[in-house]
Formats: structure tokens, C-alpha cells, sequence
């Protein structure tokens, strides 16, 4: 069996990896910028580890969307199961085309709320009674993030393999 | 669902019972003290000094508890954050209290000791040092400030690192030709330098010295009268002998540990005596009497007259609040809506006025949190531990209790939502019949499974928020209702809820609705008409009235047809609940991610195992996760969205003059 034979297959393939390794990324670099600041008032004061973990962990959604998208992907093509299905290139790029609002979105974003959620971990240092108020700041990026896979999730399942 | 009415009582009393009264009201602590402006004859106490002084002590106490935790830690468990402040009774206080004087000695006695440890750690790192300055000398077999025999004398030395013997020999010889004799001896060599010890005759000593100097001779900077290796063995005793020391002192140190109760019981003592004086000091007193003023919700006000107004000779006068007055702020719930008032106080109490919107926000928060984690066992999860700490824990803090009373009743509504969803850890059930007993089980979900139909849930998704969203703007009308402003409430609510519900008429049967929806839906024809009706008569009384605060008729159609443009506003609100969808699909797809994993090792001992390894990690993390994605945007939905429509905030919380303890709480005795 050829590359060229199951392309199909190939491009639904490319799609989920896109979906999980971009988002993935995204939130890699968001965790890590609101990971580095963390660890600054941790030095400072080690009693807000666990107001500024919830913070750090903020970013990290995008992540899981990505691999959320993925595994539909995944199963959608039958890869999970054993049998993959046999899909038409044009398919293919139909799926491909679907997790790539997921992947970049999540890629992007990912970054913008690991640099909120740095921010916001800021507020925390300084008036750990905000905590509330702090946290939404991230969540309000992480919003994009949010329509990115309702758009992947609702491309994907409505594909007809 | 209201905010407490507040009352000024102001108490004027006698100078004899100043400090029963002041004591009484803060064991009470159901008054936010503010002092009415100074009057003539009234001065004011300077405290600063015997409050600073209070304040040191405390500080002190919790220093030495510091120290104490150092050198005899204490076993906490995890929870154990959770326990609260101890419940102590007034007569042990009071026993303990009277002490006060030795355990404050106590406490300066940890403190020495901490110093006294950290002086000779300090010395042991000095005599570490002198160590790793002897280190190169250690095979020198003499003292190092030997004298030398009758005729000869020693050098020792270091020079730059590649000197060889050769070399100073030659050097030597360059400098100073009429040297006689000379022995150089190489003790040692690193990288920086090499060390070595130089014998020549005593009466060439300086001048073999200045040569060598030439050549980067230099002395070493300390000098000991005994062997190197001698010296080191002493100082290395020395070292073991102040390390006993350091013991000794830890051992000391320890045996205070028994004293940790009393400490935390002066601290708080001497925390207590600090407010207290700090109150005092903004009392405007004459020479006989004291006034004393604050806020105090009006169904206290009984309590403040039964224990302080018919005990002691006092005028006490209950007023209410004036017009310019911003008082502080108390919620009072019932026992299911109170669980979400922190929830509330992150975003701001109500301001003077304000509705408090707990009650119905805490249906809503709990509805849509189930929503978002919607899996019948995490849900039940939740529930059930917040349950056990809550029983365990009765003295937990009063904000902790209410929020795992919140988590405890969103757990009910994820276990709630699980069932009609038809999640169980995911799909655990189907992979564990399917990999363990060839069997196709599956729970048939009460409503229908999100997966399968997303499309579905995306727009019950959305209708839920349309609720949402148009509570919060009933809410907003009621408030201008209240305040007796009929026309905004006409102009800015009615007409858009006009507006909105024209305009959702027209989309229902409209051919995007039915794309997504997946059902054409027909109204009758005059339903039709009526929602055109409507969106007309809405958009036109939007533009007419919404800039009617503007004379200018352009402006005021301008400004209009701006606030008709933040129909974008509402739509992108309304999308915004899809998030209901989204996190409820993740919680689920990851659940079966982490089950598809554990079924990969097969069946068997090995497969069960692995299985059981994988399920736990997996849904731990999956759990932990998702609630906190639950839990941050279930509270963005509340904030932006819902208070976006009509809440404030910024009122000021309730800070009464009160017993404010770090360690223990005093039981209060009853009042008789």
C-alpha cells in the first residue's frame, strides 16, 4: 500500500497532529511564562504556592483542547479502533482543514494567557485577596481558545466519513 | 438574598467601665467602629506606644513559635489547614494568660538560643575556612612559623602556578647573584599557585626574600604556630566540639516545644490587646466619660442592648444612617445561597442600594458548574469529600466552610448532570466490559450523550445563557423600578427585551437556525409578523430613547443607534455560554482517553493492573483539571456576562471591632 494510495489517511493524521502539537505547544509556552513568574513569589513567599499553581495551570487548557480535537480525530478515522477507515484526500484535507482552528488558535492564545496569567499571578503577589478578581484576566483569553474548538469539534464530528 | 440593614449606635458611657464595655464589645464583635467627628471637651488618647509595645510581643511570640518549628517541627497532615482555630475556654485563658510574663521570658529565651546557634554556626564556617587555607600545607612537616636552625632560616610562600624549582633558582640567581645557598622545596601546586617553603641562610633572609618577591613571592596570609596536619586534626575537633554544642542548644530548644500552646495563647492575647488599644485610641473621651460610635446590623442591636446598655450606667443611642452614609456591608442567605457568597465578595460586595444577586446567582453557579464537569462520578467525588471535611472539621473558618459547602452542592448538580449525560468516569463502563468481559455494556444517559450530538447541546447551551442574561437584565429593571426610575426601566429594559425577543422570533425558523438546530421549526405566519413587529418597535424606541439624556436630536439618534449596535454586545454574550458545551466535551473525551490508555495492557492480572494504575492517575489529573476549568469559568460566566448586565459592586465589607485571633478562639460564655 502506497503513500499515495491512503493520502486520506495522511491528511486526517497531519490534522489531529496539528491539533495537538500546536495547542500543545501554545500552552507549553503559556505554562512556562506563568511558570516563571510563579516561582518569583514562591521565593518571596511560599505560603501563595497554591493560589499561584491554580494561576500557572490557567494556560494549560489549550493543551487539552488540542488533544481533545485529536482523539475525536482520531476515533473519527478509525485509528483507535484497528480499522482504519478508508478516506478519499479530499476528506483528508476536509478534517485537516477542521483541526486547524483548534491548533493555531490554541497555539497563539496559549502564549497571550501564559503572559496574563504572569501577570495576574502579579496581583496575587501583591494582594492575594484578589485572587478572584486575578484570575479572570486569563480566563478571558482563554475564551478564543474556546470558540477555536467549539468551531473543531462541531468541523470534525460533522465531517461524514 | 439582602443586604443587612446597618444602624449607627453610639454608646456613652463611663470612664470606670471603659475597659468592661471595650472588652465586652470586642468578644461580641458585632460592631464596625467609626467614631463621629471630635467634639469640643473630648480628647483623644495617645495608645501608639502601648499598642506598639502589644504588638512587639505578639511578634515575638510568633518568632519563637517560628523557632520552635524549625527545631521541633510538629506532624501535620494535609488537611490539617483545613481544622481552624482551636476552641479554648475562657477560664483556661485565662489561667494561661496569667503567666503571660513567663511565657514571654520563654519565648526570649527560644530567641537567644536561635541566636546563640546561628553564632557558632557562623564560627564553624570561619574555622572551615582556615581549613581550606591549610589544605595546600598539609605535607609541610614542620610548624609553619618554624624559625629555622641556628644559621638557616625558612620562607614559606606562595608563587604564581607553573613556578617550577628551576625557575626560582634562576630567578633567584638574576636578582640577587650574591646569594650562597638556597633549597627550594615545593610543598604543594593547584591551579592558582604553587606553595612552597624556601630554606636559605638566616643572614640572607631578607634578601632572598626581596628576590623572590620579584619573582610574585608573597607570604601566606595566616600562620599557625603548630604542623599543619596537626592543626588541622585541632581545628576539626574544635568543629565537632561546637557541632555538640549546636545539639545541646537544638536539645534546649526542643524541650520548649511543650510550651507551643502557651505561646500561641499569649500571642493571640497580646493581638487581642493591640486592637483593643488601637480602638481606644481613636475614643473621643472627656474626663468622666467616653463615646464610643459605630455601625451594627439592626438585628444585633438587641444583643449590644441586653450586654452592654443594661449593665453598665450608659446613654446608648440607636440612629439610622444618614443620606451621605456608605455603610459596610453584611449578606445574609439562606443556608443553600450563602455557600456562594465568596464567590460574590471576589467580584464586590453591593454597593449602599444595590441588589444582592447571591440567591439567584447561586442557582445559576450551581446549574452551569454541573454542566461544565457533568461526570456522574466526579460529581459524586466532589461531594462526598467536601461532606467528610466539612462533618470533620466543624471549626473550620467560616469562608473555607462556605466554599466546600459550594463545591459540595456543585457536586451534587456535576452528579446531577453525569446521569443525564451519561458519564461515569467517562466511559468507563463500556472499555471494562468491552476489554475484561467480551460484554458491550453501556448506561444509556437519562437525556442524550453530549458526543453524539453536539449540536444539540451547543444551542441548549446558548438558550440556558439567554435565561441567564435575561434575568440579569430583569434584575437591572427591578433596581430602576425600586429607585422609581419608570422611563429608564421602559427605555432600557423593556424595549430591549422588545427588541431581543423580536429578533429571536425571527431567527428561530430562519434556515441558520434550522442548519443547527437540525429541525426546521414553522411559526405561524402571525407569529411572524408579531416578531417583526417587535424588532421594529424595539429598534425604533432604542434609537429614539436610549440618548434621551442628550438635548442635541442628532446626537441623540447618534447615540441610539450606538446603543442598538451593542446588539453585538448580547450576541457575543450568548456565544460565550458554548463554553458549556466545550468543557463539558472535554471532561468526557479526556475521561475516555485516560480509559482507552488503561485498556491498552490487555486483559489479565497485568491488564487489571494496569488498568487500575492508569484509571487512577488519569482520572486524578482529568478531575483536578476540569474543576478547575469549571470553576473559572463558571465564575466568568457570573462576572461578565451576568453582572455585566446590572451589577456594580464596590461596597464595603463588614469589619467589626472583634476577637481576631491567629491560634485560638475563646469561648465565649453565655450571656446570663
Amino acid at each position: 500500500m502506497s503513500i499515495w494510495s491512503n493520502l486520506g489517511l495522511v491528511y486526517a493524521l497531519l490534522g489531529a497532529a496539528v491539533a495537538v502539537f500546536l495547542a500543545g505547544a501554545g500552552s507549553a509556552i503559556g505554562v512556562g511564562i506563568a511558570g516563571q513568574a510563579a516561582s518569583g513569589v514562591v521565593t518571596e513567599d511560599p505560603s501563595k504556592f497554591a493560589k499561584v499553581l491554580i494561576m500557572q495551570l490557567l494556560p494549560g487548557t489549550q493543551g487539552i483542547y488540542g488533544l481533545l480535537v485529536g482523539f475525536i480525530t482520531l476515533s473519527k478515522i478509525g485509528l483507535l479502533g484497528g480499522g482504519a477507515a478508508d478516506l478519499d484526500p479530499q476528506t483528508g484535507l476536509l478534517i485537516l482543514a477542521a483541526c486547524l482552528p483548534i491548533g493555531i488558535v490554541g497555539l497563539i492564545s496559549g502564549k497571550a494567557q501564559g503572559q496574563t496569567a504572569a501577570a495576574a499571578i502579579g496581583i496575587v503577589a501583591k494582594k492575594p485577596e484578589q485572587f478572584g478578581k486575578a484570575m479572570l484576566f486569563p480566563a478571558m483569553v482563554e475564551t478564543y481558545a474556546i470558540l477555536a474548538l467549539l468551531i473543531s469539534i462541531l468541523a470534525v464530528t460533522a465531517i461524514q466519513v | 438574598m439582602a443586604v443587612l440593614q446597618m444602624q449607627r449606635v453610639s454608646i456613652c458611657a463611663l470612664k470606670k467601665d471603659r475597659k468592661a464595655i471595650l472588652e465586652k464589645l470586642q468578644a461580641l464583635g458585632v460592631m464596625e467602629m467609626n467614631q463621629i467627628a471630635d467634639e469640643e471637651g473630648f480628647e483623644k488618647m495617645d495608645t501608639v506606644n502601648a499598642k506598639l509595645s502589644f504588638e512587639k510581643k505578639a511578634q515575638l511570640t510568633e518568632t519563637a513559635l517560628g523557632i520552635l518549628d524549625i527545631y521541633a517541627p510538629q506532624k501535620q497532615s494535609m488537611l490539617s489547614g483545613l481544622a481552624g482555630k482551636e476552641l479554648v475556654s475562657q477560664d483556661e485563658f485565662q489561667k494561661i494568660t496569667a503567666k503571660k510574663d513567663e511565657v514571654i521570658e520563654k519565648a526570649d529565651a527560644l530567641l537567644t538560643k536561635s541566636k546563640e546557634i546561628a553564632e557558632i554556626k557562623a564560627n564553624i564556617v570561619k574555622i572551615e575556612n582556615r581549613i581550606e587555607s591549610l589544605e595546600p600545607w598539609l605535607s609541610l612537616d614542620a610548624p609553619m612559623n618554624y624559625a629555622g636552625t641556628a644559621r638557616t632560616a625558612m620562607l614559606l610562600g606562595t608563587m604564581p602556578a607553573g613556578t617550577d624549582e628551576a625557575a626560582i633558582h634562576e630567578k633567584v640567581a638574576a636578582e640577587c647573584p650574591e646569594i650562597e645557598a638556597l633549597d627550594v622545596q615545593i610543598i604543594s601546586e593547584d591551579a592558582d599557585a604553587v606553595y612552597l617553603a624556601v630554606f636559605c641562610l638566616k643572614k640572607e633572609a631578607e634578601k632572598t626574600e626581596e628576590a623572590l618577591r620579584a619573582g610574585g613571592f608573597a607570604r601566606p596570609s595566616q600562620i599557625s604556630n603548630q604542623i599543619p596536619a596537626k592543626e588541622k586534626e585541632n581545628l576539626k575537633a574544635e568543629i565537632q566540639k561546637l557541632n555538640k554544642e549546636i545539639e545541646v542548644t537544638e536539645e534546649e530548644i526542643k524541650g520548649y516545644a511543650t510550651s507551643r500552646e502557651e505561646l500561641k495563647v499569649v500571642g493571640d492575647y497580646f493581638r487581642l490587646r493591640a486592637e483593643k488599644y488601637e480602638v481606644l485610641g481613636t475614643l473621643p473621651q472627656s474626663q468622666r466619660t467616653f463615646v464610643i460610635s459605630g455601625y451594627v446590623a439592626e438585628k444585633t442591636v438587641p444583643v449590644l442592648k441586653k450586654a452592654i446598655a443594661d449593665r453598665y450606667d450608659c446613654v446608648m443611642d440607636v440612629e439610622e444612617l444618614k443620606e451621605e452614609e456608605e455603610p459596610p456591608v453584611i449578606l445574609k442567605n439562606n443556608a443553600f445561597s450563602d455557600s456562594v457568597e465568596g464567590v460574590l465578595e471576589s467580584y464586590g460586595l453591593p454597593h449602599k442600594g444595590e441588589f444582592d444577586p447571591t440567591t439567584i446567582m447561586s442557582f445559576f453557579y450551581v446549574f452551569f458548574f454541573g454542566m461544565m464537569l457533568s461526570d456522574a462520578a466526579y460529581g459524586a467525588i466532589i461531594a462526598i469529600a467536601c461532606f467528610v471535611v466539612l462533618k470533620k472539621f466543624p471549626r473550620m473558618s467560616k469562608s473555607m466552610r462556605k466554599s466546600m459547602k459550594m463545591f459540595m452542592f456543585c457536586g451534587l448538580s456535576t452528579l446531577v448532570w453525569g446521569v443525564l449525560f451519561g458519564g461515569y468516569f467517562g466511559d468507563v463502563v463500556d472499555v471494562v466490559g468491552k476489554t475484561f468481559f467480551n460484554k458491550d455494556i453501556t448506561i444509556k444517559p437519562l437525556w442524550f450523550a453530549p458526543l453524539n450530538n453536539p449540536m444539540k447541546l451547543l444551542i441548549y447551551s446558548m438558550a440556558f445563557g439567554l435565561v441567564h442574561l435575561f434575568v440579569g437584565l430583569g434584575i437591572k429593571g427591578y433596581m430602576l423600578l425600586k429607585e422609581g426610575k419608570v422611563l429608564d426601566f421602559f427605555c432600557d429594559v423593556i424595549l430591549w427585551y422588545v427588541f431581543l425577543a423580536g429578533l429571536l422570533l425571527m431567527l428561530i425558523p430562519s434556515d441558520i437556525f434550522a442548519s443547527i438546530a437540525q429541525a426546521k421549526i414553522v411559526f405561524p405566519p402571525f407569529v411572524n409578523t408579531l416578531a417583526k413587529a417587535l424588532a421594529i418597535i424595539g429598534a425604533l424606541g432604542l434609537l429614539l430613547m436610549s440618548g434621551r439624556a442628550n438635548k442635541n436630536p442628532v446626537l441623540r439618534i447618534a447615540l441610539g443607534a450606538y446603543d442598538i449596535y451593542n446588539i453585538t454586545g448580547w450576541l457575543s454574550d450568548v456565544l460565550s455560554y458554548s463554553r458549556l458545551l466545550a468543557l463539558g466535551l472535554a471532561t468526557g473525551v479526556i475521561a475516555s482517553v485516560v480509559n482507552q490508555m488503561g485498556s491498552m495492557f490487555g486483559k489479565g492480572v497485568v491488564g487489571a493492573i494496569g488498568f487500575a494504575i492508569v484509571f487512577v492517575v488519569g482520572h486524578t489529573l482529568n478531575l483536578a483539571i476540569n474543576l478547575l476549568g469549571a470553576y473559572v469559568h463558571t465564575n466568568r460566566l457570573q462576572f461578565v456576562e451576568f453582572f455585566g448586565k446590572f451589577y456594580e459592586g464596590g461596597g464595603k465589607p463588614f469589619e467589626p471591632f472583634e476577637s481576631d485571633t491567629k491560634y485560638v478562639d475563646i469561648k465565649e460564655e453565655t450571656l446570663s
